[in-house]
């Protein structure tokens, strides 16, 4: 570790301080097998004198040993570490190095480039902020490249450099160089790479690596090293609203109850205005509590223990997020999946899902298609296996808070687990929440219709009664209503005449009003069927279309469609109100029957023939198919 | 050597003023032991902190302290003895176990102790295995403890840089290395069935240069033989063994002689070596840490006994 020894030896002091401040880079090296990633990496700690002369005077013997070098200094024997990785000459496990310039720190997970190893690829990736992709020049862009650049991009890695390696072997030729590049730049773009420097290298002989070498005059660009020390690392969790992932309760005795977690984006500060997601309660950060005492303020990154002003409930796994930028919440996403199980991921099967500090039950549902590597075509697909990268839509047990993954590392990324041998089987990417999802309100989720049904103990509807004005509706309504409350049955009647005298008293009576009309009804009657209520409507309603809208907004077997079936001339012959009258007088206009047509039913779930059931039997057809269909009962 | 007034990586963030978006090297590497230190308290049943009072333990102990203040660190202490360590060693650690108020467990392997296993008569294989890597795992068996907190770091082995985080152990403690648990991002696994556990090190990420800078920064009480003193050693198979108690049998022609010495590791003082020094201060140490052309283990007598020794007593289930 011989590197800035005069300062070192000068003044130690200086020398900690600069240490101290250096920006640290996270790479990976991956490419397919024999590309020279594990020599490449041996050649950095070699050039940048991060190995010392007991490990050098090792590497001698093993070069002899087991070299591939024919006894001369095999790099690749510093970083394969395993017993088996040494005997076979190839790379199992990902393994961390750590070195350091003048300039920079660097840790550097050295990849396997086997594809029966992928998922310890997946692991080295998925916290490097930059991927070396590693191309033997006599070989071009293969297989492995592709998977591995394709996994890279998938991992929201953006910043690629093209290691064109063993130059030396192919004379050293600009043209091989400049094919290589040009043919990877075409796949690359295809999956959204586009930052991508390619430097022409020899790893064993250290060309372009620290020192440009005398062997490829063309190439003007910047050495690996030089490159790896200049390359900007930005970190764009701090400018992202505040989001903690509790991990932790800190309760020490009854006088303090802290949160204890990291800071996953954004920044908090004492005073701030929080919400608890997914339960939707808010509060105030008292204190920002760290054993160095009190922070005024604390940066996405930091472990700190937040006191909050108000007793709310919060346990691991909610998220402490900003009041003014909440993220969304919700339980099914598309999502990318890469296998790295033994066993394979079914759809259908449930598995558990840790997202930052919470682990939820998700089951794949559907499976939607897998992802050829090579040339990236959607195909249909039954399972995932080991190493498959496929898209999936995922259905979960209970809402959580989560941000794209390509936002957010820390809540849009997560790991599947079998339920059965322990084992995580799945890395994944959420994309974004289903729409289908998006009824599940942020707010006191844990309160929705499910259990305000559970309490009610019914299951909440709509029953909808079209016909003629005088056909009866009202009166049949009013006679469920009554036996509905005597059962004990929470309902509310939703009725024409006195829904216009309020909500919809600006609105007339041509087409486009009674559209309206049907509208606001449909929509009030949805919000009381969420509060968990048996919801009565009692409108002409005579538009078929209006009825089908008014159904879409409902759920499967939620709408009970009651067709009051009597004759205009029957209704017309009772007149209660005396509208007929008038309107056939013209002092009535668009009077469905008389001058607005009625369109009946074509399916309703419940006909009533009032020529030849009464009000009362009509009303206990009702509450009989209501009881059959388990409106009355939830089990 | 005192522990408090400490804090100085926190304080010096806090004190960058308003501006401040970013954080060092240092406040990085603690945040993200912390979080697994936390991590492993929230999702496991009865962990315990290994505890070999070196420099990588005393880092190990702060930021316990660091992580659940202001409670204390939910869980013991556990020294795995081999009644083989220096003198100054057994001191320290019960004077950090009394100030800090954690509980320590102390275990020595009652059979090693009956055949007087030592490293002088049996060799350092025979004594290493019996008494810390036998003795680790009945410890663990005794207490039932499901996750192990270790201070190995990946960049003091080659094998070590092949290890995960959170490292899964069969329930005859064996590793597997051709077989590790994917782990991304900071997403641990830490299922398991009865019976088996996880090793889990927390410091993977730091450097020996992250250590001593941090034991620096934070004020770290550390052992006072890594500082420079004049004491008694003899030079024996090229290492400089310090002539701790009179259990040390001299060869022939040995004589101890007093030189200004400090130890770069500790463990069993017959089987570490230490350097010729003068340094007593910690700058001065990691001067001569950064201008030295050997590294660390060095001074270990374990990891010259064979290639790819420390791989095979790991999967034997040595930390």
């Amino acid at each position: 570790m011989a590197h800035a020894s005069e300062l070192i030896e000068s003044d130690i002091n200086a020398y900690l301080k600069s240490h101290e401040h250096k920006s640290l880079l996270r790479f990976i090296t991956c490419g397919s097998v024999d590309d020279g990633k594990s020599t490449l990496i041996g050649r950095l700690l070699y050039e940048s004198k991060m190995i010392f002369e007991d490990q050098l005077s090792a590497l001698e013997a093993d070069s002899k040993k087991v070299g591939t070098r024919g006894g001369e200094l095999d790099f690749a024997l510093l970083v394969d570490g395993l017993a088996a990785e040494r005997e076979q000459g190839i790379t199992i496990d990902v393994a961390y190095r750590f070195f350091s310039t003048d300039k920079r720190k660097f840790i550097v997970a050295d990849t396997p480039g086997h594809e029966q190893y992928t998922r310890n690829m997946v692991t080295g990736a998925s916290t490097a902020d930059l991927a070396v992709i590693l191309i033997d020049a006599r070989r071009g862009v293969l297989t492995q490249t592709r998977r591995h650049s394709y996994i890279v991009s998938l991992l929201g890695i953006r910043r690629i450099v093209l290691a064109i390696n063993k130059m030396d072997l192919v004379e050293y030729g600009q043209p091989r160089f400049a094919e290589i590049e040009r043919d990877y730049r075409a796949f690359a773009a295809l999956i959204g790479l586009t930052d991508i420097t390619a430097i022409p290298l020899s790893a064993v002989y250290g060309d372009n690596i620290i020192e440009r070498g005398a062997n490829m005059p063309w190439y003007v660009g910047p050495t690996l090293m030089g490159h790896l020390e200049a390359v900007p690392v930005e970190d764009q969790s701090q400018t992202l609203p505040f989001r903690m992932p509790v991990q932790w309760v800190n309760r020490p005795n009854l006088d303090f109850r802290g949160f204890a977690g990291r800071i996953a984006s954004g920044r908090v500060q004492a005073g701030d205005r929080l919400k608890v997601v997914p339960s939707g309660r808010e509060s105030r950060v008292a204190r920002i509590v760290t054993a160095d005492g009190d922070l005024p303020y604390a940066i996405a990154g930091q472990c700190v223990t937040i006191t909050l002003t108000d007793e709310v409930d919060v346990s691991r796994g909610d998220v402490l997020v900003d009041m003014q930028a909440l993220p969304q919440t919700a339980d099914q996403f598309e999502a990318t999946l890469i296998g790295l199980g033994e066993t394979a991921i079914f759809p259908g099967r449930s598995y558990l899902m840790k997202l930052a500090t919470k682990v939820v039950t998700a089951t794949v549902n559907p499976l939607k298609y897998r992802v050829d590597v090579n040339t990236l075509e959607r195909l249909a697909a039954e399972r995932l296996e080991l190493n498959d990268i496929g898209v999936v839509e995922l259905e979960l047990d209970q809402p959580i808070a989560f941000e794209e993954y390509a936002k957010s590392r820390e809540l849009g990324g997560f790991i599947l687990i079998d339920r059965i041998t322990n084992n995580t089987v799945a890395a994944g990417m959420l994309h974004f929440a289903l729409r289908r999802s998006q009824n599940v309100h942020w707010q006191f989720l844990d309160v929705n219709k499910a259990s305000r049904a559970q309490l009610n103990r019914q299951r909440p509807c709509v029953v909808w009664l079209t016909g003629y004005s005088g056909a009866g509706k009202s009166t049949i309504a009013n006679l469920i209503e009554k036996r509905l409350f005597s059962l004990g049955r929470r309902t509310y009647l939703l009725d024409g005449d006195n829904v216009r005298h309020g909500l919809n008293r600006d609105l007339g009576f041509t087409e486009q009003d009674r559209v309206e009309n049907i509208r606001r009804v449909a929509e009030v009657a949805r919000l009381m069927v969420d509060a968990g209520l048996i919801v009565l409507v009692s409108f002409i309603s005579p538009f078929r279309a209006e009825r089908r809208a008014a159904r879409a907004l409902l759920g499967e077997g939620e709408f009970f469609e009651v067709f009051v079936d009597t004759s205009l001339a029957a209704a017309e012959a009772r007149d209660v109100k005396g509208l007929y009258k008038k309107a056939r007088a013209g002092a009535l206009k668009n009077f469905t029957g008389i001058d607005s047509p009625y369109e009946p039913p074509e399916a309703p779930e419940i006909h009533i023939d009032t020529a030849r059931l009464s009000a009362v039997e009509g009303a206990d057809l009702i509450i009989e198919t209501l009881a059959r269909q388990g409106v009355l009962r939830v089990d | 050597m005192r522990a408090d007034g400490g804090g100085q990586v926190a304080a010096a963030a806090a004190a960058q003023s308003t501006m401040t978006t970013t954080l060092t090297h240092l406040q990085r590497l603690e945040a993200e032991s912390i979080y697994i230190l936390r991590e492993v308290v929230a999702e496991c049943e009865r962990p315990v902190m290994l505890y070999s009072i070196g420099k990588d333990s005393s880092v190990m102990l702060h930021l316990a302290k660091k992580a659940f203040h202001p409670a204390k660190p939910p869980f013991p202490l556990l020294h795995v003895d081999t009644t083989w360590k220096f003198r100054a060693m057994y001191e320290f650690r019960d004077r950090m176990a009394r100030e800090l108020g954690i509980e320590l467990l102390v275990h020595v392997n009652p059979e090693g102790l009956a055949q007087g296993i030592n490293p002088f008569t049996h060799g350092s294989q025979v004594h290493t295995d019996v008494m810390k890597t036998q003795g680790l795992k009945q410890a663990l068996d005794k207490y039932g403890f499901d996750v192990a907190f270790g201070g190995a770091r990946r960049d003091e082995e080659k094998s070590r840089a092949k290890e995960r985080i959170f490292s899964f152990r069969s329930a005859q403690h064996r590793w597997d290395p051709k077989n590790q648990r994917p782990e991304l991002w900071s997403l641990y696994n830490t299922r398991k069935h009865k019976g088996e556990s996880i090793r889990v090190f927390p410091i993977s990420n730091w450097t020996e240069l992250d250590v001593w800078q941090y034991i620096h920064l934070e004020n770290i009480p550390i052992v006072p033989l890594y500082f420079s003193a004049r004491r008694p050693v003899v030079n024996r198979d090229g290492a400089l063994i310090m002539v701790d108690d009179e259990r040390m049998p001299l060869r022939p022609g040995e004589r101890p002689e007093m030189r200004s010495v400090r130890f770069r590791t500790l463990g069993c003082y017959p089987l570490t070596g230490a350097v010729e020094s003068e340094a007593t201060a910690l700058p001065q140490i990691i001067q001569e840490m950064l201008l030295t052309k050997s590294s660390e283990r060095q001074g270990r007598v374990i990891d010259h006994d064979a290639a790819a020794s420390m791989e095979k007593k790991k999967q034997e289930g040595y930390f």
